[in-house]
């Protein structure tokens, strides 16, 4: 059985002599939690755009749910929620009267309990330009998923959120995934597509320049692993010191930090080191490089695919 | 259905709540009313005739000209028409239900205007009741044409305004408003038939207060009619969802067909 719920197959999208998406092919299967990652203007917003239905694309085919999204808009308006990056309401709309205004348009009852559930309880007849950023964007994220849509797509959606409604909007994610809902986010914050995302697409200049789990993407890097140790003693403060598989050493705040290309021989090594000098370890911390470390690695360099 | 009311609901309550609307909707028509009625009639007491049309047809040109574009403008370029449409919102529910909303509006302050105007200014009330309401919705209509029109084309909120006072000012000098065509110089006057205002001020006065100057009232009906309809017909097909208003089906001048009823009247009804 094909579960594949977003098919896109050699887009391309062009805006006078800018190619903005120049061939790009994937698939985000049900249930999944997609990361589109890439630096502005790397095609981003063109994808999803014309995912959603809001562009025609100029080479290629999209399908969410076997449905074209250029030419069958009214078929694809309960298929998908979106949250766009800017919360596009009527200033005058309160939180309330936009829930029952697009769960009318959508043939479904408001659903008053996620205005709650996104905390925006004691703001239900405040208007939309009475809200802060972030009240506005958890209006929008209300709206995008109040009629069960099966697809999701969120465009920057913590954005402007404090630590709590990130966390809260995290979890709702989660629960939403595990109620079957495919999500594709779009997401300048490496940290949340390493957490959310089961795979992630890295565009750049309208083409793919990386794609797979975060922890493929991160582990494909020449990115070095960080180990900051620190010892009772002086074991480690001869800078003449050497350690296999390490390209660099610095010392900070009583601790000293070596980049490795394979940790570890470089760990095995490094206490047998403090153990033969007679010291004592008191703290060892190992730190893989990041999915953001990659990322900018990727969009500084080039990229791979 | 239910999201047809849900949206009227929210543009009729917007239409008071807004204090630009508020403003454009109820409280410059009717103060306007108020001191044209009480400093004009003591000019010019023939005006007592005309004040109950008059001020009706004021009140629906700044509704509809001055207050309806804009908003529409501003939702475009600000994204929410995207929004609209992602959530299924149709083109059509986008212009006609502002559209809607603000004839209601005027259809308000146009009940006020004349039950007042004979208590408050000896104004006679019209002799031809269906004639007036025909009257005043045939105008009501061809106004929001061109107002629907004006949205659609403006490709910024500055150029609206502009587009706006472009047929809001020359109305109000030369569209029979303030001086009866009659009475106008008659290049003027025929200038003034290029504007839907001639023939409504014209109408209002034949069909519904039973005068005999101006033109066959039905005539003038007939071009309103027109003109409503070929312009709202060309709003629907110039509409565009995009921000920056790009990805329009035409060329913003074929606007100007809009005019045709109006220029044929011009050249058949002189």
């Amino acid at each position: 059985m094909n579960d594949s719920v977003i098919q896109v197959r050699d887009f391309r999208k062009i805006y006078g002599d800018v190619v903005a998406v120049d061939g790009i092919s994937f698939e985000v299967k049900r249930g999944e939690i997609f990361g589109l990652l890439g630096p502005n203007g790397a095609g981003k917003t063109s994808t999803l755009e014309s995912l959603e239905g809001l562009r025609i694309p100029d080479g290629g085919s999209l399908q969410v749910m076997g449905v074209d999204p250029a030419h069958q808009s009214r078929k694809l308006r309960n298929l998908i929620g979106v949250q766009l990056q800017t919360s596009a309401l009527p200033d005058s709309i309160t939180v309330e009267e936009a829930m029952k205004f697009f769960c009318a348009y959508h043939g479904v009852a408001p659903r008053y309990d996620l205005i709650d559930r996104l905390g925006l309880t004691e703001k239900r007849g405040a208007q939309h330009h009475q809200l802060s950023a972030g009240q506005q964007r958890r209006l929008v994220l209300a709206l995008a998923i109040a009629h069960n849509p099966p697809v999701l797509f969120l465009d920057e959606p913590t954005a402007g959120l404090d630590v709590a409604s990130r966390v809260e909007l995290h979890n709702l994610m989660r629960e939403l995934q595990a109620g079957g809902t495919t999500i594709v986010l779009a997401t300048h914050d490496m940290a949340e597509a390493a957490e959310m995302a089961d795979r992630v697409a890295i565009l750049l200049r309208g083409k793919f320049a990386a794609t797979g789990t975060p922890l493929d993407i991160t582990a494909t890097g020449a990115g070095l692993t960080k180990i900051s140790v620190r010892t009772q003693g002086s074991s480690l403060s001869d800078s003449d010191i050497t350690f296999p598989a390490v390209r660099r050493h610095v010392s900070k705040d009583e601790y000293s930090i070596y980049f490795s290309t394979d940790i570890g021989p470089t760990v095995s090594a490094i206490i047998d080191h403090i153990k033969s000098q007679g010291d004592t370890l008191i703290d060892l911390r190992v730190e893989r490089p990041s999915l953001e470390d990659r990322f900018l690695e990727i969009t500084t360099t080039g990229g791979i695919r | 259905m239910s999201a047809f009311i849900n949206h009227f609901s929210f543009e009729f309550r917007t239409g008071i709540r807004n204090k630009e609307l508020l403003l454009m909707n109820y409280l410059f028509p009717l103060g306007f009313y108020v001191m044209a009625g009480m400093f004009v009639t003591e000019l010019n007491p023939a005006f007592r005739e005309t004040v109950i049309p008059s001020m009706i047809l004021f009140a629906i040109m700044v509704s509809m000209l001055l207050g309806l574009p804009q908003p529409l403008v501003t939702a475009r370029e600000v994204g929410i028409f995207r929004s609209y449409k992602i959530n299924g919102v149709p083109a059509i529910s986008i212009l006609t239900i502002p559209a809607l909303t603000t004839m209601l509006h005027t259809l308000i302050v146009a009940v006020v205007i004349t039950a007042t105007a004979p208590l408050i200014f000896d104004a006679p009330l019209p002799v031809n009741w269906p004639g007036f309401i025909v009257v005043f919705l045939l105008t009501a209509f061809a106004f929001i044409g061109i107002s629907l029109l004006i949205s659609v084309i403006s490709s910024s909120s500055r150029a609206t305004v502009l587009w706006s006072q472009l047929i809001f000012l020359p109305s109000m000098m030369i569209g029979g408003l303030m001086i009866p065509a009659h009475m106008m110089p008659d290049a003027l006057a025929r200038i003034g038939m290029l504007l839907p205002s001639t023939y409504s001020m014209s109408a209002f006065q034949r069909l519904a207060k039973n005068w005999t100057i101006g033109f066959d009232p039905y005539w003038s009906l007939a071009v309103l009619l027109a003109g409503g309809v070929l312009s709202f017909g060309l709003a629907i097909y110039l509409f565009c969802w995009d921000s920056h208003n790009r990805t329009q089906r035409g060329h913003p001048m074929l606007a100007l067909l809009a005019l045709l009823p109006y220029a044929l009247g011009a050249l058949l009804l002189w």
